[in-house]
């Protein structure tokens, strides 16, 4: 596991133990999870990212109780509750599609959990006017689901979600059907209300940027494995290898040897002969031919020296930044990002020869 | 020159579509036009009148035929809603195993098995049940035409059960619904348009039957259409269109509301 960012004491909402989900039988069976084992903290804003296929919202199914595990243990505050039915599981969902019930109107699908649980007619009503304050829904509430808007939707199937106070709530990809602009706003409402129930929010998306401004902690997954759990900073700046490296952002990737060791840090050698120092990734071999990564806002174009050298490939324009693209010997390319000064351009023009100054603590060496 | 064919316009299309129209409708309008005959024949028309319904609605006989049909036609679309219902559940809200198409068959038999087929084996079969139980009543045509009903009540609650969104029964059950509750609060509701399309269609069908009701009936069983059928064999009289008249009318207006039903929630 990654550096904890929190204080280790804090109780475990969920812990996956060891999960295994085959679907099909025998030689042809389908491997969805292959031996998964995450902590999900209390209170905190859980992410499972990874591309379409990579099993995070298998994951999402199985702690809900849509899905039985092949093999392993899914613990909700340390109790086993992979054989409980999901209407026994205090867990609630907000599916992607929102599934609110159209023949109910608003007041009655935030109420509906409620209901089923047998609370009095009082406390209901009371829950129901709460939550709609919280999504501020207060006018719509009669109106029926089908006539609100997708955003509105949105927060409905978050009030309806979140009306019995779950443990944890899993958010299945809710924001993917919103545009840009409501899915910006959204991803505050969500933090928003996070902070003000203190719920545990275990929330699936594919889209990495989301991920690093909600999350407290992140699971990367790819085909069916965790690759890497860690804070947004963890997982941008020390990604354990390249898939991960890849998947978040914009990343270089440098072939390199390992020359030895100071203070904790790798040296290693580059193509060009120069020689950095590098922090390593955990489970990454110490020795021999590595790779390293180094994201291209922490490298700079020069005129003169550098780690690097190489002839400018072409350059990009971004309103706040400039991406210059440089091809160095060996055949990569290496982008290097540098943020605009006002009224004058990066100083690099195509078929420039240029130097690559990579920041001191920038590179990483990965795990194969 | 194929790019210019246009199926809307090929030659004696107009002259097949009139001639098929005039013979499926003709003998209808004109059955229903001499069930306003003051005369007592179907050929000859005698002047306009509704004497001939009267007539039927005050003989005995047709009373007693229309409340049986009524009686086997409502216990029987009751009965093969419920099972249809049950089996649409069944083999939609499940993952696809080996066998699964071959249910649909076998639900859907009756609709493939010629009527004059399940008529006989019906007819062999509680005739030996009478002998064994004594009993003669209504049972076994209610019991036969639910068979049949069956398949018809199916086809409308499987095609709305299929077209409903399966994450709504999840999301009941996420939200601490039992399965009875989810099925109860949720499926049941959504569900209510497709129940009734079927059950109306299946009621349309028990009324309608002729083969199967003439092979199962005890004596004295008539419904309405074998009623007419026996009527037809004897002395014609306009009685037999007006009877028909009111079936059609009835016919028509279960199967517009039928439409009406699906047509809104869809």
């Amino acid at each position: 596991m990654a550096a904890p960012d929190r204080p280790q004491d804090k109780r475990n909402a969920i812990e996956a133990k060891g999960i295994v989900k085959e679907f099909g039988q025998g030689a042809s069976a389908l491997r969805a999870l292959d031996n998964v084992s995450i902590s999900i903290r209390e209170n905190e804003f859980f992410t499972l990212l990874g591309p379409s296929g990579c099993g995070k919202t298998t994951l999402l199914r199985m702690i809900a109780g849509f899905e039985y595990p092949t093999e392993g243990a899914i613990l909700l505050h340390g109790e086993d509750i992979a054989s409980l039915p999901p209407f026994r599981r205090p867990i609630n969902t907000v599916f992607q599609s929102y599934a609110l019930f159209p023949h109910l109107s608003v007041w009655d699908n935030i109420a509906f959990g409620l209901q089923m649980l047998g609370r009095p007619r009082a406390e209901i009503d009371a829950r129901v006017a709460t939550m709609l304050k919280l999504v501020r829904m207060e006018e719509l509430a009669k109106r029926r689901t089908d006539q609100i808007s997708g955003g509105q939707a949105q927060r409905v199937a978050l009030a309806r979600a979140l009306a019995p106070s779950p443990k944890v709530l899993l958010l299945d990809e809710p924001l993917s059907a919103l545009d840009y602009k409501l899915r910006k706003e959204m991803q505050i409402e969500l933090k928003r209300m996070q902070h003000e129930t203190g719920i545990t929010f275990v929330f699936v998306t594919h889209d990495q940027e989301e991920a690093l401004t909600m999350s407290d902690r992140i699971a990367v997954m790819s085909k069916g494995r965790v690759l890497q759990v860690g804070s947004p900073w963890d997982i941008y700046d020390k990604p354990a290898d390249r898939f991960v490296a890849d998947f978040i952002g914009e990343t270089n990737f440098l072939a390199a040897s390992v020359i030895g060791f100071s203070e904790g840090l790798v040296r290693v050698r580059l193509s060009s002969g120069a020689e950095i120092a590098a922090t390593l990734a955990e489970g990454a071999r110490p020795g021999g031919d590595v790779t390293v990564v180094v994201r291209p806002e922490h490298a700079r174009a020069v005129k003169e020296g550098g780690h690097l050298s190489g002839t400018v490939e072409n350059v990009v324009y971004f309103g706040t930044d400039t991406h210059i693209h440089i091809r160095i010997p060996g055949g990569e390319t290496f982008t290097v990002r540098q943020q605009n000064a006002r009224a004058q351009s990066c100083g690099f023009a195509i078929g420039d020869a240029v130097g690559i100054d990579i920041a001191a603590d920038a590179a990483q060496v990965l795990r194969d | 020159m194929a790019s210019r064919f246009d199926v809307r316009s090929q030659p004696g299309f107009g002259t097949v579509a009139m001639f098929t129209f005039v013979l499926l409708y003709l003998p209808i309008a004109t059955l229903v036009a001499y069930a306003f005959n003051a005369s007592e024949s179907v050929t000859v028309w005698g002047g306009f009148s509704l004497r001939w319904f009267v007539e039927a609605s005050q003989n005995a006989a047709v009373q007693d035929a229309a409340w049986r049909s009524f009686v086997i036609a409502l216990s029987a679309a009751t009965m093969a809603t419920i099972a249809a219902t049950m089996a649409a559940i069944a083999t939609t809200r499940t993952a696809p195993y080996p066998g699964l198409s071959a249910k649909y068959a076998f639900i859907n038999l009756p609709l493939m098995v010629p009527e004059i087929v399940t008529a006989v084996a019906l007819l062999i079969v509680f005739s030996r049940v009478k002998v064994w139980t004594g009993y003669s009543g209504l049972g076994y045509l209610v019991v036969a035409h639910t068979a049949f009903c069956i398949p018809f009540a199916y086809l409308p609650i499987r095609a709305r059960l299929e077209g409903m969104d399966a994450s709504l029964e999840r999301a009941a059950a996420d939200l601490y619904a039992t399965p009875w509750m989810a099925f109860r609060r949720v499926t049941l509701p959504l569900l209510r348009p497709g129940i009734i399309a079927g059950f109306m269609l299946a009621f349309v069908i028990s009324l309608d039957d002729v083969v199967i009701t003439e092979f199962v009936k005890s004596g004295g069983q008539d419904t309405l259409p074998t009623y007419m059928l026996g009527q037809i064999r004897r002395a014609v009289t306009p009685e037999v269109n007006a009877i028909a008249t009111a079936f059609l009318a009835l016919s028509i207006l279960i199967v517009t509301a039928f439409f009406f039903i699906n047509r809104k929630k869809s």
